[in-house]
């Protein structure tokens, strides 16, 4: 079973049983502009949710990344260290940041799925 | 220019007089100077970005102050205003130079042109207030001065404004960089400068504001000009090595220490019997002769994070300086900052480091521009 879900800082998590795929949403992207600087957490660093864990940089501004939810990080997205763009042009596939292994699978309150943010969004 | 309240973006915002063709045009738009101005128009601060370089891009710089003063001994009344040289300017000839406090502290960044019984000065959108006060206080009482309300200023640059600019008037492309002329453009009577804030060549054109829309259109017809915002704008002065007033010196800066000595006048710099009379002479001749503790210096990185505004400069782990226009180049490529460091320490290839977000990162001094400028200097 795998289903994707969105926190109100505009990631995108792509739960897999017990590890996740965190991304930013195509909105975020668009509202950031031209990414050209990905800063990623280190493979195996633990973090808890809402803990600050890199930056997508673009030339006029730098948006944070939180940790959607808690749990250590389990992979990282090379690719975004020479192709930080990949981020604008394809945000939801090529473009994700990192995976995740869950603390606890259960942990998935409050995070939105797809209607409840493009409701969300549509308010902004 | 007229004053419109912006009440749809952002609270007591004035509009310039393209504001709705700004919109028309999907223009993302951000509070700047008081002006709710387009930062990008859909495509991306990028593109925009190279195809000023690639082509031409059209920019709304009406926000901006355009001034004219006139009187008796207007040119020498200027004059001592400024570090520069402006009773040597010919008739139409345009000078960048720099409005100084009594301190020698940079208090504007201005354009100055020598206009037929006229000096006409355009001034950053955010100092009109104070550079009109600034400049009133020190005039004699038969000069006067007026901001010229009902003009907007329209920016064409990049290696195609000539061409395109010389469709509707061939004359125009024989100006020479910082040259200016009155021109028709589609029955549209502008004042045209050979200038600009990009680095590359271009013009700027100043025009009635009730024209500027229909002007604007005209231009946007040929498929080699694209509308460019702000943030484009940005982007292509810090590669041209250029200040941004406020943010790369403030009134405690001195031209020295701005690396600008070169609006400094060569009768100035050349050991004169007694002090000039503009404004923070002293000082500035002083730092001219001796040096500046502190100097303005680009830097490069060898990594990919934009190293921002704010960021400490260290030397061998001793704070040094900071950063004041940090971001990414398009046109460079990479990373490229400007800031303040030690004049000791400001030659070519020095390496400094920097903390951002806990992380080290090794950065070096290097030559402004950043990019090559292409001003037309036949």
């Amino acid at each position: 079973m795998s289903a994707i879900k969105f926190t109100v800082d505009h990631e995108w998590l792509l739960i897999e049983g017990s590890s996740a795929t965190v991304g930013i949403s195509d909105y975020a992207q668009e509202q950031l502009g031209d990414v050209v600087y990905v800063e990623l957490p280190e493979i195996g660093q633990r973090f808890s949710r809402g803990d600050n864990v890199g930056v997508v940089e673009s030339v006029k501004a730098v948006g944070e990344i939180y940790m959607p939810i808690s749990g250590a990080i389990e992979v990282i997205n090379d690719r975004l260290v020479d192709e930080p763009e990949l981020v604008n042009s394809e945000p939801t596939t090529g473009g994700w940041l990192f995976k995740i292994t869950l603390d606890d699978q259960s942990d998935v309150s409050g995070l939105m799925d797809e209607p409840a943010y493009l409701e969300f969004i549509a308010t902004l | 220019m007229t004053h419109d309240l912006d009440g749809s973006h952002s609270k007591n915002l004035f509009r310039t007089p393209l504001h709705a063709l700004h919109e028309t045009l999907g223009a993302k738009f951000a509070p700047f100077a008081g002006f709710s101005m387009p930062i990008e128009y859909g495509n991306g601060l990028k593109r925009e970005h190279l195809h000023v370089r690639a082509a031409a891009g059209l920019f709304d710089v009406s926000h901006m102050g355009q001034l004219i003063i006139r009187g008796p001994n207007v040119v020498e009344e200027i004059e001592r205003l400024v570090p520069s040289d402006i009773t040597a300017l010919k008739p139409f000839r345009q000078r960048y130079s720099v409005l100084t406090n009594e301190h020698g502290g940079i208090i504007d960044d201005v354009m100055i042109t020598c206009l037929p019984e006229q000096i006409f000065i355009v001034v950053n959108a955010a100092n009109v207030a104070q550079d009109l006060m600034h400049i009133t206080e020190r005039l004699p009482p038969n000069n006067s001065i007026e901001l010229l309300e009902d003009r907007a200023l329209l920016a064409i640059q990049g290696p195609s404004a000539s061409t395109c600019l010389a469709k509707w008037e061939p004359d125009i492309a024989k100006l020479e960089f910082m040259q200016a002329g009155y021109f028709q453009i589609g029955g549209i009577e502008c004042l045209v400068h050979r200038c600009g804030y990009t680095g590359c060549d271009g013009f700027e054109l100043s025009l009635k504001d009730d024209e500027a829309p229909s002007l604007a259109s005209m231009l946007l017809e040929d498929d080699a000009v694209e509308p460019i915002g702000l943030g484009a704008r940005d982007t292509l002065r810090l590669e041209a090595g250029l200040c941004l007033a406020g943010v790369d010196f403030d009134a405690d800066t001195t031209p020295v220490e701005a690396a600008l000595e070169w609006v400094i006048a060569r009768k100035y710099r050349v050991q004169p019997q007694t002090t000039p009379g503009f404004l923070g002479a002293a000082r500035i001749l002083e730092q001219l002769n001796n040096g500046a503790k502190r100097r303005r210096i680009g830097l490069i990185s060898a990594g990919r994070a934009p190293v921002r505004a704010g960021t400490v400069l260290l030397h061998n782990g001793r704070e040094v300086g900071q950063v004041t226009s940090g971001s990414f180049g398009p046109s460079f490529g990479g990373p490229i900052a400007m800031g303040y460091g030690e004049s000791d320490l400001a030659s070519i290839g020095i390496p400094m480091t920097v903390e951002i977000r806990g992380r080290t990162h090794e950065l070096q001094i290097a030559k402004l521009p950043f990019v090559p400028t292409t001003y037309y200097r036949p």
